[in-house]
C-alpha cells in the first residue's frame, strides 16, 4: 500500500534528474570529443600566433646568446623602409587579384562542363582533379623543367608557330616569371574549387531548371536566374578560400624562383620565411607575419561585408 | 547549470593546455645539459645518403668504441638539406648531441650563439698546427672545430679544346689574367661550338654562391665585409673593386659566355662537351679524370688583380656547449685525429686531406699525383669566408645580390643594397657582441 502511493511521487524528481544527468553527460561527452581539437588548436595555433605578435616587438633571433629584448616599433619602421617588402606586397596583391577571379571562374566553367549528363564525365572529373592531389612541391619542380628555355612549353610554342617564335626563359625573365607561376598555380588549384562548385550545382533542384525550360528561358537566362542565385553560399566559400590561399603564396616561389629574378616573384609569406629562417631574424619575420595577418583579416572582413545576407 | 559546466570545462581545457605548455617549457629549460646519457654520447652528422663519407664516420666510431670500454658513441645521421635546421631546432629545445659536424663558415655563428664549446685536442696524434688553415675553426682565438679534409675550386677544361683555339694552358706560376680569360672566352664563343663556353654552376643555390663567386670578388680586390673588426660592409662590398667584379660577372651573361641559369647537372654538361671551361669543386676531379684522362686540364683560378683565390673550409667536427660529458666527447675528437682517418676521408670522398702527411699517403694527392695541384690551391689560394657570427646573414645577402646582377640589376645598386642591409643587420644586432 505504502509503496503504491510513493511510486508516482518519486517518479517526477527521478525523471528530472535523469534528464539533467543525461544532458550533463552529453555535454561532457561533447567536451571530451572537442578537447583534442581545442588543445591542438591552442598549442599549435593560438599560442604561436600570440607569440608571433609579441615577438614582433622584440629583437629575437633564431640563433642568439642573449634573450630577446623589447625594442618597440623598430622592426616596423625598418620594414616600412625595406624596398623588398613593398615588392612583396605588390606581388602578393598582383597574384591574388589575378588568381581569384581566374581560378574561381575557370573552376565554375569546368564544374558546369562536368555537371552535364554525358558519358565518361567521371573521367574528365578525375583528370581535372588530378593536380590537386599531387603535392605542390612536386608540381612546382615539374613545371620548373617545363618552363626552361629549352623546356616543353617552349618546344610546343616553337612547333605550333613552325619555329617562327621562340618562347622566353619563363622563370628567368622578370616580365614572365609571375604570370608563369600564376598559370601553374591556377592549373594546380582549379580542380579543388571545381569540386566545390559541383557540390553547389548539385544542390540546385532540377525542378527549377525544368520550370525555366517550360518558360522558354535560354541557356544564359537559366544560368543567370537559376544557377547563379543558387550558388550564393558556395560563391562566398570559394571566394574566401581562394583569396586566403592566394595571399599565402609560398611553396611555388620557394621551389621555383626563390623570389627572383629581381624580386619579381617575392611574396609576403616568402619574405617572412626567408628573413625568419635563412636570415635568422625571427622578430623581423614576426613583424612581417603580423602585417600579413592584418592584411588577410581586412580583406576577409571586406569580403564578408560585401557578401553578407542583405535581409 | 549546463552553461556553467560548459564554461567550467572550457576553462579547465584551456588551463590544462596552458599548464601542459608551461610544464613543457619548464622541463625544456630545466635539462640544460644533455647529448649524452652517462658515458654514451650522441653524434650527429649531415651525411645521411652520402654513404662514402658516412662509412668513414661509422668506422671511426666503431674503432673508438672498440678501443676502450668507458665511452660509447652513437651515430645519428641527417640529410644535408635538413641538417642545419635540425641543429637549430635541437638547440632551441636544448637537445643538442654531444658531438656534431658543422659547415666551416657557420662555426663563428654557432660558437657565438652558444651552441658550441671550445675544444682542447692537445695530445692527439695529429697536432692542429699540421692542418691546412682552412680546416680549423676558430672564433675569438679559441679552437671550436676541425675538419679532416677540405675541398678546392678549380677550372676544369679539355687540353685539346684549349689547344685547338690557341688558348694558353695556365699554371700556378702564371695563372690567367682577367684580359686573357675574357679573350679566351671570346674565342671559344666565336668558334660557335659552344652555346655557353663557360660553366660556373649558376643554377646552384644556397652556400654555393658565396663559396664559388666571393673568391672572384676577392681576387678583384673587393670583399664581403671589411675584415678589420667586421663592423661594416659599406665601402667594401659596394666599393670600386667589388662593383668592377659585379660588372664583369654580369658581362659573362650579357656577352653570352655563361648561362644565366645553368642546367640541373653542370658537370654532366661539361663532360658532354656542352661547355668548354667549368668552374667547379675538387669533388668532381675524379669523375672528370676518369672520363677525360690525360686530356683533363686542372686550371688555377684567374688572377683578377689580387692573386687567384678560392674559398676555404668544409665540414668540421665540434662539441656542443650543452654536452653533459665533455671529457668523453673530447676523447672521441682526439681519437679521430689519427693520420689514417685523414687518409680514409680523402680516399672515400676524393677530397683534399687536411694534413701533408695524410696527403703523401693518398696516391692522387701525394706530390706528383694527378690532383696534387689541388692541394697546392688549398694551401696557397684558400681564403676563409668572413669569420663572424654575421656570416649566415652576409651569405644570403651576397647570394641575392649576385643573382640579381646576373638577372640584369645594376651591380652598383645591387651590391649597395646588400651592403646597406648587412650594415643594418650588424647595427641592430649590436655588431654581434655578447
Amino acid at each position: 500500500m505504502t509503496t503504491k502511493t510513493a511510486a508516482p511521487q518519486r517518479l517526477r524528481p527521478v525523471r528530472r534528474t535523469r534528464t539533467n544527468n543525461a544532458r550533463r553527460r552529453e555535454s561532457l561527452t561533447a567536451l571530451g570529443m572537442a578537447t583534442p581539437a581545442v588543445v591542438l588548436l591552442i598549442v599549435f595555433l593560438v599560442v604561436p600566433v600570440a607569440l608571433a605578435f609579441a615577438l614582433a616587438f622584440t629583437d629575437a633571433r633564431l640563433i642568439s646568446p642573449t634573450p630577446a629584448r623589447f625594442v618597440g616599433l623598430r622592426n616596423f619602421t625598418q620594414l616600412f623602409t625595406d624596398p623588398v617588402f613593398y615588392k612583396s606586397l605588390r606581388n602578393t596583391i598582383y597574384f591574388a587579384v589575378v588568381v581569384v577571379p581566374l581560378q574561381a571562374g575557370l573552376a565554375l566553367v569546368l564544374a558546369l562542363l562536368v555537371n552535364a549528363k554525358v558519358r565518361g564525365i567521371n573521367f574528365f572529373r578525375t583528370v581535372y582533379f588530378l593536380p590537386v592531389v599531387t603535392s605542390m612541391v612536386v608540381v612546382s619542380l615539374l613545371w620548373t623543367f617545363l618552363y626552361r628555355q629549352d623546356g616543353l612549353v617552349n618546344n610546343i610554342i616553337s612547333t605550333l608557330t613552325l619555329g617562327h617564335f621562340q618562347g622566353p626563359d619563363w622563370l628567368g625573365d622578370p616580365a614572365t616569371a609571375m604570370p608563369a607561376i600564376i598559370l601553374m598555380s591556377v592549373w594546380q588549384g582549379v580542380g579543388f574549387h571545381m569540386i566545390i562548385w559541383l557540390a553547389g550545382l548539385q544542390t540546385i533542384p532540377a525542378e527549377l531548371y525544368e520550370a525555366a525550360e517550360l518558360d522558354g528561358a535560354t541557356t544564359w537566362q537559366r544560368f543567370r536566374h537559376v544557377t547563379w542565385p543558387g550558388l550564393r553560399s558556395t560563391r562566398t566559400f570559394v571566394l574566401v578560400t581562394i583569396t586566403i590561399a592566394a595571399f599565402s603564396l609560398f611553396t611555388q616561389i620557394r621551389v621555383m624562383t626563390q623570389g627572383g629574378p629581381l624580386d619579381s616573384t617575392t611574396t609576403v609569406v616568402f619574405q617572412a620565411v626567408r628573413t625568419g629562417y635563412d636570415q635568422q631574424q625571427t622578430a623581423y619575420a614576426a613583424a612581417i607575419s603580423l602585417i600579413f595577418f592584418v592584411l588577410v583579416l581586412t580583406v576577409s572582413l571586406v569580403q564578408r561585408f560585401l557578401t553578407r545576407e542583405k535581409d | 547549470m549546463v552553461f556553467r559546466t560548459r564554461r567550467l570545462a572550457a576553462a579547465s581545457v584551456a588551463a590544462a593546455a596552458a599548464t601542459a605548455l608551461v610544464a613543457g617549457c619548464a622541463s625544456g629549460s630545466g635539462g640544460s645539459s644533455s647529448g649524452a646519457s652517462g658515458d654514451t654520447l650522441t653524434l650527429w652528422t649531415h651525411n645521411a645518403g652520402n654513404s662514402a663519407e658516412l662509412d668513414v664516420v661509422k668506422k671511426i666510431i666503431k674503432d673508438f668504441n672498440g678501443s676502450q670500454s668507458k665511452y660509447k658513441v652513437e651515430l645519428q645521421s641527417f640529410p644535408q638539406t635538413d641538417y642545419n635546421n635540425s641543429v637549430v631546432a635541437a638547440a632551441s629545445a636544448r637537445k643538442l648531441p654531444c658531438l656534431l659536424d658543422v659547415d666551416g663558415p657557420n662555426v663563428a655563428n654557432w660558437a657565438w650563439g652558444g651552441y658550441l664549446a671550445p675544444i682542447d685536442v692537445t695530445g692527439s696524434q695529429v697536432p692542429v698546427e699540421d692542418q691546412l688553415d682552412s680546416t680549423v675553426g676558430t672564433y675569438n682565438d679559441k679552437l671550436y672545430s676541425f675538419g679532416h679534409y677540405d675541398v678546392s675550386l678549380a677550372f676544369f677544361a679539355r687540353k685539346s679544346v684549349l689547344n685547338e683555339h690557341g688558348i694558353r694552358i695556365p699554371t700556378m706560376d702564371k695563372p690567367w689574367t682577367k684580359d686573357e680569360f675574357d679573350a679566351a672566352l671570346a674565342k671559344l664563343k666565336k668558334s660557335g661550338k659552344f652555346t655557353y663556353p663557360l660553366e660556373m654552376g649558376t643554377g646552384g643555390s644556397g652556400e654555393w654562391w658565396p663559396y664559388a663567386y666571393s673568391p672572384q670578388l676577392q681576387s678583384f680586390g673587393g670583399d664581403l665585409i671589411d675584415r678589420n673588426g667586421y663592423k661594416t660592409a659599406t665601402g667594401t662590398l659596394d666599393g670600386k673593386e667589388s662593383v668592377e667584379w659585379g660588372d664583369w660577372f654580369q658581362s659573362l651573361v650579357t656577352k653570352g659566355y655563361m648561362a644565366k641559369k645553368s642546367g640541373a647537372d653542370p658537370n654532366k654538361d661539361f663532360l658532354a662537351g656542352k661547355s668548354a671551361i667549368q668552374w667547379d669543386g675538387s669533388w668532381n676531379a675524379t669523375k672528370n679524370a676518369e672520363k677525360l684522362g690525360d686530356d683533363l686540364a686542372i686550371i688555377p683560378p684567374v688572377d683578377f688583380g689580387k692573386g687567384p683565390k678560392i674559398g676555404g673550409a668544409s665540414w668540421q667536427w665540434a662539441m656542443s656547449s650543452t654536452c653533459s660529458n665533455k671529457e668523453g666527447a673530447q676523447e672521441w675528437l682526439k681519437f679521430s685525429r689519427q693520420t689514417k682517418y685523414f687518409v680514409d676521408y680523402a680516399k672515400a670522398t676524393s677530397t683534399i686531406p687536411a694534413t701533408n702527411e695524410a696527403a703523401t699517403q693518398v696516391e692522387d694527392y701525394q706530390p706528383g699525383g694527378r690532383f696534387a695541384v689541388l692541394v697546392q690551391f688549398a694551401q696557397k689560394y684558400a681564403t676563409l669566408r668572413p669569420v663572424t657570427p654575421a656570416y649566415p646573414y652576409i651569405s644570403t645577402e651576397f647570394q641575392k645580390a649576385a643573382q640579381d646582377i646576373l638577372a640584369g640589376a645594376d651591380p652598383k645598386n645591387a651590391l649597395g643594397q646588400a651592403a646597406k642591409n648587412i650594415d643594418n643587420n650588424l647595427k641592430t644586432n649590436n655588431n654581434y657582441s655578447g
